[in-house]
C-alpha cells in the first residue's frame, strides 16, 4: 500500500525536503534559525537581523539543506550542520565562523558539550565523530559528548548511552546502557533534570507516538506517555487507529517541570503540543501549523516553535518557515501546577516583525501552503526513517536492477 | 519412521534434516532493513519457545538462567552441536541472518533433541541481524563466549563496513560480554584474519589470550574442527587464522 511515495521518494532524491530548524540561545540573547541551506539569526541584544560572516578558506554558508542548528549550554557557540556535509561553528559574539569541520558523510545531529570544548556530530552511519576546539585546526576523530554520557538515537528503535572518554580523541568504546522500549524510530531525546534529581531523566519522542522517560544508568524504562492517544482525544474523529502519528520534537524546561512535545497527525489542525506532567493538550489556533521543531528558552520560559521546509517542489515558495510563540508555560507561582498556556499573538513576539521577517523570510503565507508543507515533511520523515516494505515484485525487480551484479556474455 | 516418510526433508537413516533442502544464498546483506520479528529487550526474549526443558512453562522464566554463549553467523550450526554436550548445562543461542539456513538448524536441533533425549535442550538458534539488533538479546555482560567463525570476508575496501568484526561493533560486543568473557574469531581468508586481529587489538576493552591459555581451552580446538566451513577448509589442506580475546575492564 504504501509502495507509491516509497518508490517515489526512492528513485528521486531531488523531491527530499527538509524541515525548518530553530535554536534559541540559553538567555534569549537570540534566536535561529534553518529553512534549507539557509541559516538565519535574529538578535535581540541589538534587536536586529545578523548577518554571519565566514572569513575560513571555504569562504561560504552551507550549500545543502541544514539537518542540525544548536547552541551551546553556556550560548557562546552556535553550531550547524547538514547534506553539504560540512560543520560550521560560529560564535555568537562576532557572529564569525570558529571554525569549519568536513565530515565524509552528510551530518544528521550536532551537540556542543557543556564546557564548550567538545562538538560532535552524527551521520547517518551510525558514527559519532568529535571536534575538539581547543585544537587550532579542527581535527575530526571520531565520538563525542555530553559531561559523563555520549547519548546516541536510531531508527531501529534504540538509543545507545556511551560512557564518555578521558580521553576523547581514542575514541569512545565503553557502553553504559541502551534504552530499549520504543517500537518505532526515535526522533528525539532530551534531557530532563529536577531539582531533586539533578542527573536528569532522558525523554524521547518515537515514531510510535509515545513519549518515554528513561534512566539512562540502568537503561530501564520509567515512564511511557502514549501522546498521539492523548493528543487524538482533541480531535476525536476515530481515524486515529490506523496511523501513528510520529513525535516530531519535543524540549524540555530547565526546572525539568515540562517536556513539550510535537505531534504529527493527520487532519488539519492537528499538530499539537503539550506538555507531559499532567498532560495537557495545547491547539495551536489561527490555521495550520505542525511544528517541526520546538525549543524553550530557560531564561524566559518561551516556548520557540517553528514550521516549514525547503525545496518544496510545485510551490510558488520553494522554501517556508512559520515562526510562533507560546508563554505562559512558567509556573505562576511555586503552589499550584496551574499553567495558562497561550499562543502569542506576532505582534506580542520579542523582536516583532522584525524578527519575523529576518526568520520567515516573509511575514506571511498562505494556508495552503503549510498543509502542502506538512505533507511533505511527513513523506520525507517516513522515507528516512521508517523502513521500507517491498512487495515481492518489487524486491525481485530491485534485484534484477542490482548494479552490483555481474552481467554474463 | 512414517513421518520421516512423508517428509522428504529429513534423512531416513539418521532423522536429521538434509542440506540439500536447505540451499541458500552464500551472502545475505547485512545493511538492509530487517522485517523478520526482533525482541524489543532481552526482556522479550522467549526462553520457553528456545528451552522448553529448562523453561517449562512461559510464566517461569524468573530470569535466574540466561544465555550465555552466542555463536554469530551459526551457519548450519556445528559448533554449536558441539558445544552443547560439551557445556550441557549452559544456555547457547546460533544467530544466522539467512533465514533458510536458520531453518535447517532449528530442524537439525529438533531431530537431535528428539533422537537423543534429553541432550542438546540447552541449544537453539534465532534468525536475526547481529550487527544490528545485538542488545535486543542479551542485556549488559550476560555473556562469557563469543563466536565469530568463518564470517563473510567482504574483500572490497566499500564492503568493509559490512564486516562483522569492526573497531565499531566490538564496541556493542564488550558491551553484552561479561568482564572475563571470550570473543573467539577464525577465518581462511588470511586478510580477514589479520583485519579481526588487528580491530581487537586496538581496542581497549579485549586482551589476547596466552598461548597456554589457548593450549588449555577446549573450545579453541572446536573452531577449525566442528564447524561445516572449518571441515572444508581443512578437506582443502587450507589455512586458518584465529584471534581469541578476552573482555576486560578498561583502564581508567
Amino acid at each position: 500500500m504504501e509502495d507509491a511515495p516509497t518508490e517515489l521518494g526512492d528513485s528521486n532524491k531531488d523531491t527530499e525536503v527538509a524541515p525548518a530548524l530553530i535554536a534559541v540561545h540559553p538567555s534569549q540573547d537570540s534566536v535561529a534559525t534553518a529553512v534549507g541551506s539557509d541559516l538565519r539569526v535574529f538578535d535581540f541584544r541589538q534587536n536586529c537581523a545578523v548577518s554571519l560572516k565566514d572569513d575560513s578558506s571555504e569562504g561560504s554558508l552551507h550549500r545543502d539543506s541544514i539537518r542540525a542548528v544548536r547552541y551551546g549550554a553556556h550560548g557562546k557557540l552556535l553550531v550547524s550542520a547538514g547534506d553539504d556535509k560540512l560543520v560550521k561553528v560560529w560564535s555568537t559574539l562576532s557572529w564569525r565562523c570558529i571554525t569549519t569541520v568536513c565530515s565524509e558523510k552528510r551530518v544528521s545531529a550536532v551537540a556542543i558539550s557543556d564546557d564548550g570544548s567538545y562538538v560532535c556530530f552524527a551521520d547517518k552511519f551510525g558514527v559519532v565523530w568529535i571536534v575538539d576546539l581547543d585544537t587550532p585546526d579542527g581535527q575530526v576523530v571520531e565520538f563525542s559528548p555530553d559531561g559523563k554520557y555520549i547519548l546516541s538515537a536510531d531508527r531501529d528503535f534504540k538509543i545507545r548511552v556511551t560512557v564518555f572518554p578521558k580521553n576523547p580523541l581514542d575514541g569512545a568504546h565503553e557502553i553504559q546502557s541502551f534504552c530499549l522500549g520504543h517500537t518505532e524510530f526515535v526522533s528525539c531525546i532530551a534531557f530532563l533534570c529536577t531539582p531533586e534529581y539533578p542527573q536528569g531523566f532522558l525523554v524521547s519522542g518515537s515514531g510510535d507516538s509515545t513519549v518515554r522517560m528513561w534512566d539512562i544508568i540502568s537503561g530501564s524504562l520509567l515512564d511511557t506517555c502514549e501522546v498521539g492517544e492523548k493528543a487524538g482525544l482533541l480531535g476525536s474523529n476515530g481515524r486515529e487507529a490506523e496511523c501513528y502519528s510520529a513525535v516530531t520534537d519535543l524540549c524540555t524546561s530547565s526546572d525539568g517541570s515540562l517536556v513539550a512535545v510535537a505531534v504529527q497527525r493527520q487532519v488539519p489542525e492537528n499538530f499539537l503540543l503539550h506538555p507531559f506532567f499532567p498532560c495537557q493538550v495545547v491547539p495551536i489556533r489561527g490555521g495550520t501549523f505542525i511544528p517541526t521543531s520546538l525549543q524553550m528558552c530557560s531564561s524566559t520560559g518561551l516556548l520557540w516553535m517553528i514550521t516549514g521546509v525547503s525545496n518544496l517542489r510545485g510551490s510558488e515558495y520553494p522554501s517556508l518557515a512559520r515562526v510562533r510563540v507560546i508563554s505562559g508555560l512558567k509556573k505562576s507561582n511555586s503552589d499550584s501546577n496551574e499553567r495558562e498556556p497561550n499562543v502569542m499573538d506576532d505582534n506580542d513576539i520579542p523582536g516583532g516583525a522584525k524578527l519575523l521577517e529576518k526568520l520567515q523570510g516573509s511575514l506571511s503565507y498562505s494556508e495552503e501552503v503549510f498543509l502542502a508543507a506538512a505533507e511533505a515533511v511527513k513523506t520525507a520523515m517516513s522515507n528516512l526513517l521508517i523502513k521500507k516494505q517491498y512487495s515481492s515484485e518489487k524486491r525481485e525487480f530491485r534485484k534484477r536492477t542490482r548494479n552490483d551484479k555481474k552481467i554474463k556474455h | 519412521m512414517l513421518e520421516n516418510e512423508a517428509n522428504p526433508t529429513l534423512s531416513k537413516s539418521t532423522g536429521l534434516p538434509r542440506k540439500r533442502f536447505y540451499r541458500a544464498r552464500a551472502h545475505s546483506n547485512p545493511l538492509s532493513d530487517s522485517h523478520f520479528p526482533i525482541p524489543i529487550s532481552p526482556h522479550h526474549v522467549d526462553y520457553f519457545l528456545h528451552y522448553p526443558q529448562f523453561f517449562p512453562s512461559s510464566d517461569q522464566t524468573d530470569g535466574s538462567k540466561k544465555i550465555q554463549f552466542a555463536d554469530i553467523g551459526c551457519g548450519f550450526g556445528g559448533l554449536l552441536i558441539s558445544l552443547a554436550t560439551l557445556f550441557p548445562e549452559t544456555l547457547m543461542i546460533g544467530m544466522e541472518l539467512r533465514d533458510k539456513v536458520t531453518e535447517y538448524v532449528k530442524e537439525r536441533i529438533l531431530a537431535l533433541r528428539t533422537a537423543n533425549p534429553g541432550q542438546y535442550q540447552n541449544v537453539s538458534v534465532v534468525r536475526t541481524n547481529s550487527m544490528k539488533y545485538i542488545p535486543n538479546y542479551f542485556e549488559k555482560g550476560q555473556l562469557s563466549k563469543m563466536f565469530f567463525l568463518f564470517p563473510d570476508p567482504h574483500f572490497k575496501e566499500k564492503n568493509h563496513r559490512r564486516r562483522v568484526i569492526s573497531r565499531f561493533l566490538l564496541d556493542e560486543y564488550a558491551y553484552v560480554l561479561q568482564v572475563g568473557g571470550i570473543i573467539y574469531t577464525i577465518t581462511d581468508v588470511e586478510e580477514l584474519g589479520e583485519w579481526m586481529k588487528t580491530c581487537l587489538q586496538d581496542h581497549p576493552m579485549f586482551e589476547a589470550l596466552t598461548s597456554e591459555e589457548l593450549e588449555v581451552d577446549p573450545v579453541v580446538k572446536l573452531l577449525s574442527s566442528a564447524t561445516e566451513e572449518g571441515q572444508k577448509v581443512a578437506r582443502n589442506g587450507g589455512q586458518t587464522f584465529q584471534a581469541v580475546y578476552r573482555r576486560i575492564a578498561p583502564s581508567l
